[in-house]
């Protein structure tokens, strides 16, 4: 996204509008409570507009202007602080109305579940049976539902039976249509989607209030709720500010009372006078950590929003700052490191066979084989001169593949070819008689120690013809990713179901730093379990009814959109895009968030200094006139004061595009980065008000 | 800047810092139990102690057992130390025959004392027996460092351990910091102290007679105490020869050994080590100063070698090295440029030949301007509070640095083991905004830092904060205080803030001129120091709890490592914020306003 078109999202007009009228909804002293920072200017806000109304009906301590115009700019502050939040919350809120726009009330054609309990299908008794209307609100788990072609899901739940195209583009945004079909992990459907072809039978999974879409909605209205522990920590570092701020502004005035007392002893017309309370609330205000304080919440929420925009769901902003500190990255090959399936790339004959009569057999073992190896088989056959030949006016039949084979083929004619892996087809051919070709074992070990997969093909006769050659094509750009976060510190290991052999080659063609092969879902919670014991935070991405221990296991879990009930619900995190990659930029928006946090308390604890040397020298001057000597910026006495509570305030509203946005997160190591930001935000923040403060006491000066 | 200067305060810094890894790695084998060389001496007696007192070494304390332990073992030190000084009178051991002190003032001292404070309201030789210095006080000043060097150590064990409850066991804690550490360099440093002329005797005090003679008017009072005036109305007075000085004694060479030693800084005397018969020599200086950090320096490298990596022992003592030296530098600049308003009297404030130059007011010209800025840097960076000259008579500067160091919490160097579990307290506020800033959720050692962690090291971070800005303030408006306050103007609003914050952060450091034997102020400062020292155990010890339950982090390249010069920079920017945010408007009204007066300026 460009910048302009960035900034512009950032304010966008409608939402402005709406922070704006928020803003000042936030200044009730219940929604002040909630922060004590802000709860802290809020008081003092109350009790300068006190001193004003006193100073305009009777004797102030100042002048009433004065009083005045502090009191103004400290409601400003306040109203920015709340902006800043408004604004954050309004882009959220945007998001969750076009949610609820999705939970139209949908009327739900629900069977009798009973009728299922037999192993009966709809198919069987779609003729006899009809369906009763109900509203979809009114749907509980367990129950079953028919969704027919243009109908609304009515409700989160498992396809059971059949398959249709599902248009999900109210929760994903992408208007492509998706296939949900019974078994396998693709039947989990989210309520609010619609059917475009075809009809499914769905078992609802979530009682009313419990669905996907609320889940999200809750999600995204309510990131202002809840705090993580590392906010809970962060507001106990800002607390302690404050009440050390509080305490050296409070007990200033005793100070300035005892100071007044012993010039007047040496010279009772010196002029001394007390420090007045405005001042001192002008002071405490600039002195506490009003810019992060102000800002604390619209952090939060902006960066649950940039997981949103990035189309992830997290049931959790722990979740989320946990991402950030993610020290292992269990990733799947296929689909993530890898591209899709694996492509055929090669006939190997064996035995002295003919290339040409590996590649027919190939072919013929292949023609009704529709995953998409057995495709590229048939692909790579034709580049040898075999056209496509039709399984049904040969005669044959198709023997598919099966767990307990681990062989798929054809039968044609009395004549049998099998194609599978090295140890199943060696196997075939001796309960055929044959015996194992050692050529075909020398070339599987070849062809597996180029990290690619080995198939054979043999048939019924016990003769081994040779090896097709399975290619896993490694993504582009994924090893330089992985460099990337080896550099943020984060360990990446690929799953896989292959051989240690083939694993370890596409590991090392993909610059991972170690790998799992032979995958099972034990063996994969168990290097979890081993990671954790080590202290380590590991995340890993799942789809699969399978995977769903290792996602309850793992600290950040993702689960895809795409992928079952079951491990949506295990999972902490959703991709809408169900994209195994995104792990890696959820990371860098956890990293992102916290970083935000850190360099804004950094700024606004670094202002102080400046704001110490715009108020204390005018605090003092009735009392100790020497002080001007501290006055370095060279502030008008009488605007001095009003520039440090100003450039307090507007400091607020010009970091919010920084606090929406984050701060840029580059992947470098951690010492590196804590000196680049200690730089910026720490020296920044140190000159920033010495500039800003002049600045705006100049101007001050043209109307004074 | 005088050659001579430069080259005794290197020679100090280098040989304080080749002192730090024998003696480190010392007291690191003392607390992991192993064969350090004296045990083979000290184990049985060792041995012997925990049969006698019934404590089972090997029986590990979780915090809070470990906490219930120290406050226990202070209170009952606290109240026997209270009971001595009120029945001196009675006991032996009191040649002068010394009466028993007030209450207020006996609570004030056993605080003082029991808190490795040793903040004197009241002047050794005139106030306490030979009894009361060497069992209430003298044991004191081992016990309440070796409390401190024990609270750290469970704080290290804390960060050291993993998946455990238990911090160590108190007792065995106490025993051999007392036994292996600070009995033996103590003994060591006495016999050198006696060698250059420190006094160690139980003989009462001597009288010799004067060389020079002197003689004062002193006014006229009838028996009531009221002023006589004579035939002429004017007020009566006579006029006194006097031709005899008292020269007081005692075991005083065994008690400053400790003083130093122990950061305690309460002299045997009332002008501490500017004292002749305390601090006779260059030599003696030189040592008294150099045990005054060598303990507290020498703990950073224990921490390091405990924790199982010595550079994060070398970051922190580089981040307190940087600190002190820089306000050294401060000090003596000060101190050297003089004070603008002699040169209207016409003195000669350059530095030559025959003189240190500077203001010497207020100093002894045996140590001159750089031994008596290093001492009173040296002892406000720790918690020690002894001195060799009088900080009240420093120029405005000169006197900012020692009380703006007290007001940095005592973290550098600080009190042995108060110093370093202070510093680590900041090292967590330090840590959570720097790993914030990488974009972890911040660790330390390994260790995650977690809202508990956070509010135990915020707590240990405010209370002295708190407590030297109350305080001040109390005693700035309570009516009957004024009178306490000799000085006008800035000054003596001074006076009572470097008197709080001394008290507040158990250094004991006295500004002189300060009246604060009396109740308010007796009273006032004791609960500040009673308050500064046990609300900072507790929370260390809590924090320590919970980091020894935690499982630790393995590093990463995304772990933000705390040996770096950039962490240290961290560190000491988060050190100096806080104590220059807290205390900048308090200083305005003190010495920043006395400097900025003075003419010339």
């Amino acid at each position: 996204m460009s910048k302009s078109a960035e900034m512009k999202s950032l304010f966008d007009p409608v939402i402005v509008r709406g922070a704006v009228m928020a803003a000042l909804a936030k200044l009730s002293p219940r929604e002040q409570t909630r922060n004590p920072v802000m709860f802290v200017v809020f008081v003092v806000s109350v009790l300068t507009t006190v001193l004003w109304v006193h100073a305009l009906v009777g004797t102030g301590e100042e002048r009433a202007s004065f009083i005045g115009w502090i009191a103004v700019w400290l409601w400003f502050t306040l109203l920015f602080a709340n902006f800043a939040e408004a604004m954050a919350e309004g882009r959220g809120k945007a998001q969750a109305a076009s949610l609820r726009r999705a939970r139209r009330d949908v009327s739900a054609k629900v069977l009798d579940a009973s009728l299922f309990s037999g192993g009966q299908t709809w198919e069987m008794m779609r003729r006899g049976v009809r369906p009763t209307h109900k509203p979809g609100a009114a749907l509980h788990k367990g129950d079953i539902v028919l969704v027919e072609a243009g109908d609304v899901i009515p409700g989160d739940g498992e396809v059971i039976e059949g398959v249709a195209s599902v248009n999900e583009s109210a929760i994903t945004g992408e208007s492509a249509p998706v296939i949900r079909e019974a078994g396998g992990d693709r039947s989990a459907v989210t309520g609010g989607t619609t059917v475009l072809s075809d009809w499914i039978v769905v078992r609802i999974a979530a009682n009313p209030g419990e669905t996907f879409l609320d889940r999200m909605i809750a999600m995204v209205e309510g990131a202002k709720r809840q705090k993580t522990p590392n906010e809970i920590a962060l507001d106990i570092l800002l607390a302690e500010l404050t009440i050390i701020f509080l305490l050296a502004c409070a007990t200033l005035l005793p100070f300035s009372l005892y100071a007044v007392k012993q010039v007047n002893a040496a010279n009772p017309d010196s002029g001394a006078a007390p420090i007045t309370v405005t001042i001192l609330a002008a002071l405490l205000v600039c002195l506490i950590p009003t810019t992060i304080g102000g800002l604390l919440s619209a952090i939060r929420i902006a960066g649950m929003d940039r997981l949103v925009q990035a189309n992830v769901i997290a049931t959790s902003g722990r979740a989320v700052e946990a991402a950030g500190d993610v020290d292992v990255l269990l990733l799947d090959k296929t689909g993530t490191i890898t591209l899709g399936n694996r492509q055929a790339s090669r006939f190997i004959p064996v035995d002295g066979t003919s290339i040409e009569e590996l590649a027919d057999a190939a072919q013929l073992a292949s023609l009704a084989d529709e995953t998409p190896e057995g495709r590229s088989i048939v692909v790579l056959a034709k580049k040898h001169g075999l056209r496509e030949r039709n399984l049904h006016d040969l005669g044959a039949t198709f023997t598919p593949f099966s767990a307990q084979t681990r062989m798929s083929g054809v039968s044609l004619g009395g004549r049998e070819i099998r194609k599978g892996s090295a140890d199943a087809v060696a196997a075939y051919v001796g309960r055929m008689g044959g015996r194992a070709s050692e050529e075909a074992k020398r070339v599987v070990d070849e062809v597996s120690k180029r990290g690619s997969t080995p198939l054979v093909v043999a048939d019924g006769k016990g003769r081994t013809y040779g090896v097709i050659e399975l290619k896993d094509i490694v993504k582009g750009g994924i090893a330089e990713r992985f460099a990337e976060l080896r550099r943020m510190g984060i360990r990446t290991v690929m799953i896989t179901g292959d051989n240690p052999v083939t694993a370890a080659a596409i590991a090392a063609e993909a610059g991972v730093d170690d790998f799992l092969a032979q995958a099972t879902p034990e063996n994969k919670l168990d290097l979890i379990r081993q990671h954790q014991q080590g202290g380590r935070l590991v995340a890993m991405t799942g789809d699969g009814t399978n995977d769903a221990p290792a996602l309850a296991q793992a600290d950040v879990a993702v689960a895809m959109n795409s992928g079952t009930q079951a491990a949506k619900e295990a999972g902490n995190m959703v991709d809408l895009d169900s994209n195994p990659t995104k792990l890696i930029e959820v990371v860098q928006i956890g990293k992102q968030l916290l970083m935000t946090r850190g360099s804004l308390t950094t700024f606004s604890i670094a202002n102080d200094v400046a704001k110490y040397f715009a108020i204390i020298p005018v605090a003092f001057a009735a009392t100790y006139p020497q002080l001007n000597a501290l006055n370095i910026m060279r502030l008008d006495p009488a605007t001095a004061i009003l520039s440090a509570v100003i450039f307090n305030a507007l400091i607020i509203v010009a970091l919010i595009p920084l606090a929406l946005r984050g701060v840029k997160y580059k992947a470098v190591e951690a010492s590196v980065l804590l000196r680049n930001n200690l730089l910026i935000y720490g020296l920044g923040g140190l000159a920033a008000p010495f500039i800003g403060i002049k600045a705006i006491d100049l101007i001050l000066g043209l109307f004074v | 800047m005088t050659l001579n200067a430069v080259l005794q305060l290197v020679l100090y810094l280098a040989v304080l810092l080749v002192l730090v890894k024998p003696l480190g790695w010392f007291m690191a084998r003392v607390y992991r139990g192993k064969p350090c060389g004296l045990d083979r001496v000290l184990g049985p007696i060792e041995r012997l102690i925990y049969r006698i007192a019934g404590v089972k070494p090997e029986g590990e304390m979780g915090w809070k057992a470990y906490a219930a332990a120290v406050m226990l073992f202070s209170g009952v030190g606290l109240l026997f130390v209270y009971g001595l000084q009120r029945l001196q009178a009675m006991l032996p051991l009191n040649p002068q025959g010394l009466g028993a002190i007030t209450a207020d003032s006996s609570f004030n001292t056993a605080v003082s004392f029991v808190t490795n404070t040793n903040w004197q309201g009241y002047g050794g030789e005139t106030t306490m027996s030979y009894l009361t210095q060497m069992l209430g006080l003298g044991v004191q000043n081992f016990v309440s460092a070796a409390t401190g060097m024990a609270v750290l150590v469970a704080l290290i064990r804390g960060l050291a351990r993993k998946n455990t409850a238990t911090i160590g066991n108190f007792w065995v804690d106490l025993t051999r910091s007392t036994l292996y550490i600070l009995l033996p360099l103590s003994l060591i440093l006495a016999t050198v102290l006696v060698s250059q002329g420190v006094v160690q005797t139980f003989k009462p005090y001597q009288s010799a007679a004067l060389t020079q003679p002197q003689s004062y008017e002193e006014a006229l009072k009838d028996d009531s105490g009221n002023p006589v005036t004579g035939p002429d109305g004017n007020p009566g007075a006579r006029t006194v020869q006097v031709t005899e000085q008292a020269i007081p004694l005692g075991p005083a060479a065994s008690q400053i050994a400790i003083k130093q030693l122990g950061t305690n800084g309460g002299g045997f005397f009332n002008v501490n080590s500017a004292h002749p018969l305390e601090n006779p020599t260059p030599l003696s200086n030189f040592v008294q100063l150099l045990s005054i950090l060598l303990i507290g320096a020498g703990l950073c490298w224990t921490f390091g070698e405990m924790v199982g990596d010595r550079r994060q022992g070398w970051a922190v003592l580089a981040a307190m090295t940087v600190i002190f030296v820089a306000l050294l530098g401060v000090c003596y600049w000060a101190e050297q440029s003089g004070n603008p308003r002699f040169d209207a009297l016409g003195v000669d404030q350059a530095a030559g030949a025959l003189q240190p130059g500077g203001n010497m007011e207020g100093k002894e010209a045996r140590f001159g301007i750089a031994n008596s800025a290093l001492w009173a840097t040296a002892t406000t960076a720790a918690s020690n509070g002894s001195v060799n000259s009088m900080h009240d008579s420093f120029t405005p500067v000169g006197g900012l640095v020692p009380m703006w160091l007290m007001q940095l919490g005592e973290v550098i160097f600080g009190g042995v083991g108060s110093g370093l579990y202070g510093m680590l307290m900041f090292v967590i506020v330090a840590v959570f905004v720097a790993g914030l800033m990488v974009g972890r959720t911040p660790e330390y050692l390994g260790k995650k830092i977690e809202p508990f962690e956070m509010k135990m090291a915020a707590i240990a971070v405010l209370v002295p904060c708190a407590l030297v800005l109350l305080g001040t303030a109390g005693a700035a408006l309570w009516p009957s205080n004024q009178a306490n306050v000799p000085n006008p103007g800035a000054h003596g609003f001074e006076e009572i803030l470097y008197a709080y914050s001394s008290a507040s952060n158990n250094n004991g450091s006295a500004f002189a001129g300060y009246g604060a034997n009396n109740l308010f102020n007796n009273t006032a400062l004791g609960l500040c120091m009673f308050f500064a020292r046990f609300w900072i155990i507790v929370p260390v010890l809590a924090a320590a709890g919970s980091l020894a339950a935690k499982k630790a982090v393995p590093v990463t390249a995304g772990t933000l490592p705390t040996h770096t010069p950039v962490f240290v920079v961290m560190l000491i920017c988060v050190v100096i914020i806080v104590g220059a945010l807290t205390f900048v408007p308090a200083l305005a009204l003190g010495p920043i306003v006395e400097h900025i007066s003075l003419p010339g300026n």
